[in-house]
């Protein structure tokens, strides 16, 4: 029991440094503007390599990943709400499970 | 040209901290509602995998990060020493590091250490994609409070969920969830690819190179935490290189 906690205990830690330390010591300096770009770009880089291509084998079978993204893509692309986008492709994933 | 905001949320108030920390709140529902089945998930994975009740409840709280909790839990089931899990957990969770560096830069300059240390923790995917793709430059901290409270709270309601009510979740349902929080991510993203040249060619980069790590067998020996690391840095390097001066 006691090695379990020490190992939740480390994770945990090794989980928080990188979370904690850019954000208390970055907050209030200035960057330079190369640098302060490519923190701008970071969300869209970083979202785009979490989704593919493991998106695909998120669900039982790749045909239903793949029509569950260009559902979700489409509803997006539409500008509807993420709510939407999100049922859109869980139903477009479940309605391709079932064919 | 006015981008459709990542939650519903009109008018941000800049005063009022609990108007601010409900907004975040409200705001943060998709994720809640995404992290649940995910959550349960690992209640079960972790408890059928020999861990003990209270470890898993204790990892949902102390580490709040789902993929890294997953791999960890398989980890100690397969006997891996304590160096190897924890390396692994660094190294998978390590892109947080930049997204918290990202977000830095969006909250206040005033905002006390104390708070920057309690924001920072809630730091996931989920979380910085939505606070990232908020419309306002700077985001009220506590909003972000509000919105890092109620991803929290889901994660660890389904963890408890997991562990304790085992296997109610018809197996249907729960796989065809495994899309949600991708589905998520792309709603967050596709409406500023399509309002921005600059953004779809860094997504088109990231995406290239992610698929490229992921898929040539030379380059099976990274791991998919690294892949996402790299992926990252390249493509919103190249972005501020050829987009100077722009980011939205």
């Amino acid at each position: 029991m006691k090695r379990y906690i020490i190992i939740a205990v480390l994770m945990a830690l090794v989980t928080y440094i990188p979370r904690v330390v850019p954000t208390v010591m970055l907050n209030n300096k200035k960057l330079s503007p190369f640098f302060k770009s490519f923190l701008q770009f970071i969300p869209f880089a970083a979202l785009a390599s979490l989704v593919f291509p493991q998106v695909f084998y998120s669900t039982d079978s790749i045909s239903s990943a793949i029509i569950g993204v260009i559902v979700s893509i489409t509803l997006a692309f539409f500008r509807l709400n993420v709510i939407t986008v999100v049922f859109g492709g869980i139903i477009g994933v479940f309605l391709c499970s079932l064919l | 040209m006015k981008e459709k905001a990542a939650c519903d949320i009109q008018e941000i108030s800049s005063d009022g901290k609990l108007s601010n920390f409900l907004a975040g709140v409200k705001s943060g529902v998709p994720i809640a509602v995404g992290y649940i089945p995910i959550a349960v998930t690992f209640g079960l994975v972790s408890k059928n995998s020999g861990i003990p009740n209270l470890i898993s409840i204790l990892m949902s709280f102390l580490i709040f990060a789902g993929a890294s909790q997953f791999i960890g839990v398989n980890l100690i089931a397969s006997g891996a020493s304590v160096i190897e899990i924890v390396m692994t957990t660094f190294i998978l969770n390590f892109r947080h590091f930049l997204m918290s560096s990202s977000l830095s830069q969006r909250i206040p300059g005033d905002t006390s250490k104390k708070m920057l240390s309690i924001l920072s923790f809630g730091i996931t995917d989920e979380t910085f994609a939505l606070a990232s793709l908020r419309k306002e430059e700077k985001i009220n901290s506590w909003l972000l409070l509000g919105l890092n409270t109620i991803a929290f709270s889901s994660w660890n309601f389904g963890t408890w969920i997991g562990v304790f009510l085992g296997d109610a979740l018809p197996k249907s349902l729960s796989t065809s969830m495994n899309i949600a929080l991708y589905a998520m991510f792309i709603g967050l993203v596709v409406p500023s690819v399509r309002a921005s040249k600059s953004i779809l060619i860094v997504v088109i980069i990231a995406v290239t190179i992610n698929c490229i790590l992921y898929w040539v067998p030379s380059f099976s020996f990274i791991s998919m935490g690294w892949s996402i690391i790299i992926s990252t840095i390249i493509s919103a390097a190249a972005g501020a290189v050829l987009f100077k001066g722009e980011g939205e």
